[in-house]
């Protein structure tokens, strides 16, 4: 990653992990880690609380990437972006990008189905964090790309986002109800004719009027838009890609960590690093005879306490353990139960002080 | 307010909060409460669509030592001689189309339908209509108990996606209500409306952690579903909170030492350092948490029911039996005091 060496293109780092686990925090400080050694860093987040938004300076604006000053005092070597993901406006900057002309990007702006895939659609926001991804990487402005995606069940659809557009433009039922434009409706086979009957007897049949309207109006635009589907998924498994697992040490989480590990080694990632949060720390425990010496004096909570958190500290280094073993290669930070949630440039320092 | 009335308010409770709060062990930990009261309950979890999502299908039945991951058939996982009943099942979209399908006279077309992606491009035109038909079967399921069928349950438990998504899953069927121009769908929708409006048929119970962001993503979760969905919130359940221990107020290693040879014993200074850091820890967390819980009920004024930190290795029978009894006491005793 030095200046020396010809710049092949930004170093990108994909979170992924369960809900919950503090990922977009792991993210931003992730960046900050990057900044603090002299690169120009951004944090593409997905759906920050409104206190790290906050602390990045992002509460207000989004889409573009937005400078995060230091504060008067502490020196960032590098530069610290943050981006908040708008995936409706990114989608609309897409559609304006490839359409052959103004009026068929405004057609599509305007088509009720486009609205509601640029909106709605599940994946879509995966398929627009991928594009904003390979939006930054190409402008060249940045040697890192942290990017946080949504909770686990959804991590998938992000490295299968590329895939997912070009998926609906190959879908047999989408393909024939862009036939009518080219043969007329009559040409249309029995069964296709019977299956968009059944659609519109469920749906309604506007919302196949509808749907027909969007697929014929984004003729012309597809190559467009499965060229660069395929150009970002390239970004995505190249080696300048690394995945990040952010998870916390308890057992559900860990099962859910785990469950990703193995879908992700399907389609060819594997996570480098462990980020685990929330990690309590371990006591040396006390002689069993000491322990009962003390029960009933005022010492006695402070016993309770230290069994207690030693039993929780034993079932986290089992759960590491579990990890450990599905990762072997994988370098395993802790950063530990924080007392208060990320609020500031300070705060969020401390947990890259942990991922250093 | 007891526990009869707390189970029986409404025929649907909406189990729903922020990712990783512990909404499936609060769905397992209410059906239990059900159980103990001869009531039958049902668990429903939304399964992500298109995949079996096997870690949190697996979550539930192991509260209940079993092992094995729910299905769209109900398994039973608890019955008592009361006539107390736990039984369990997953939902996916797409079952949900076919079976839909063929209550509508369409089964001949339901198969191919949705092998062939249909439902990919139904869900495309109209976002929404996965999820309006998801909860159609749980009203499905819902006027079965209003009518008193035999094998209907008394209280559906339905372990809902995580906040933000639950949200957009319960604004689902106003929209296609407004949107889908005709059709069963929208028929469909507009029951489903009928029946989240209504508290004597459906109530949503929060579930948070008493720590930041899952307190305050869960008051903006409550104000949304109260804009916007109107479905009644009935309490929020505050999920493992650390029970607080009378901790000294000072931890100097010199005091503690002194009350341990007052006490007969000794302490080395390993084992002093041990105390006074686990120590420390646990009264910042406490004060955290306390913190947390008094602000959550300053900005929602909603009943909260605790249940405690488990300590144990993980949740299974023994922490259920806990849990329940601590939900017991919760809506036994004076809920609406708010720490």
């Amino acid at each position: 990653m030095t200046s020396a060496a010809p710049r092949p293109g930004a170093h990108v780092v994909v979170c992924v992990g369960p809900g919950g686990v503090g990922k977009t925090t792991t993210a931003a400080a992730l960046a900050l880690r990057g900044a603090r050694a002299g690169l120009r860093a951004c944090v593409v987040t997905i759906d920050p609380a409104r206190r790290l938004a906050d602390a990045l300076g992002i509460g207000e604006v989004g889409n573009e990437p937005h400078r995060v000053e230091a504060p008067s005092g502490s020196e960032i070597p590098g530069e610290l972006w943050a981006v908040m993901l708008d995936a409706q406006s990114t989608f609309d900057d897409l559609v304006s990008r490839y359409a052959t002309g103004p009026d068929q990007a405004t057609t599509i702006l305007a088509n009720p189905v486009y609205q509601n895939i640029s909106a709605a659609l599940s994946g879509t926001q995966e398929y627009m964090a991928v594009e904003k991804l390979y939006e930054l990487q190409e402008s060249g402005a940045f040697d890192l790309i942290v990017v946080d995606t949504p909770p686990a069940q959804h991590a998938l659809d992000f490295l299968e986002a590329p895939k997912h557009l070009a998926r609906l433009l190959d879908n047999r039922v989408f393909r024939l109800l862009m036939t009518p434009t080219r043969a007329g409706l009559r040409a249309l086979e029995l069964g296709a004719q019977l299956m968009l009957r059944t659609i519109a007897k469920v749906a309604g049949g506007q919302v196949v009027a509808d749907t027909i309207g969007f697929f014929t109006q984004f003729e012309g635009m597809e190559e467009g838009f499965r060229a660069r589907a395929r150009r970002a998924e390239e970004v995505l498994h190249s080696e300048l890609t690394s995945f990040v697992l952010v998870c916390s040490p308890r057992r559900d989480t860990v099962d859910e960590a785990l469950y990703l590990v193995t879908q992700m080694s399907g389609s060819g990632a594997e996570a480098t690093t462990v980020v685990v949060n929330r990690c309590y720390p371990s006591y040396a425990a006390l002689p069993s005879a000491t322990a009962d010496a003390l029960a009933g004096t005022r010492l006695s909570p402070l016993v309770v306490n230290l069994e207690q958190l030693s039993a929780v500290a034993s079932m986290q280094e089992s759960q590491l353990a579990r990890i450990a073993s599905a990762l072997p290669k994988a370098t395993l930070l802790r950063v530990p139960f924080l007392s208060r949630d990320v609020a500031d440039l300070g705060s969020l320092a401390e947990v890259a002080d942990f991922l250093a | 307010m007891g526990p009869l009335t707390f189970l029986t308010q409404a025929r649907v409770l909406i189990v729903t909060g922020k990712g990783g709060v512990g909404k499936t062990t609060v769905s397992g930990v209410v059906a239990n409460l059900a159980v103990r009261n001869g009531l039958r309950a049902m668990v429903v979890q939304i399964g992500a669509p298109g995949a079996r999502h096997e870690p949190e299908a697996a979550q539930l039945s192991r509260l209940y030592g079993q092992e094995e991951a729910l299905g769209y058939e109900a398994v039973l996982l608890d019955a008592n001689e009361e006539g107390g009943e736990v039984a369990a099942r997953a939902l996916w979209p797409d079952t949900a189309l076919v079976e839909y399908l063929h209550r509508h006279g369409m089964r001949r077309l339901s198969r191919r339908l949705v092998s062939s992606g249909a439902l990919d491009v139904v869900a495309t035109a109209v976002p929404g209509m996965p999820d309006v038909l998801l909860l159609g079967k749980v009203k499905q399921m819902e006027r079965a108990a209003a009518a008193g069928q035999p094998d209907a349950a008394d209280l559906i438990v339905l372990d809902a996606p995580a906040a933000g998504h639950a949200v957009r899953f319960l604004q689902s069927p106003h929209g296609v209500a407004d949107a889908a121009g005709g059709g069963p769908v929208r028929q469909q929708a507009e029951e489903v409306v009928e029946m989240l409006s209504d508290p004597s048929r459906c109530q949503v119970l929060l579930v948070t952690t008493p720590e930041e962001t899952p307190v305050s993503e869960t008051v903006e979760t409550a104000n949304l579903i109260e804009s916007t969905v109107g479905t009644k919130l009935c309490a929020v359940v505050v999920n493992a909170r650390l029970p607080v221990l009378d901790l000294p107020a000072s931890l100097r290693p010199a005091e503690l030492a002194r009350a341990a040879v007052a006490a007969g014993t000794k302490l080395s200074a390993a084992e002093l350092e041990s105390l006074v850091a686990a120590g420390r820890v646990r009264s910042q967390r406490q004060e955290a948490q306390a913190a947390q819980v008094a602000r959550l009920a300053s900005e929602l004024p909603l009943p909260q029911l605790e249940l405690p930190f488990c300590f144990g290795s993980e949740l299974g029978p023994d922490e259920l039996e806990l849990l329940t009894d601590a939900l017991e006491a919760a809506v036994t005793g004076p809920a609406e005091v708010a720490r």
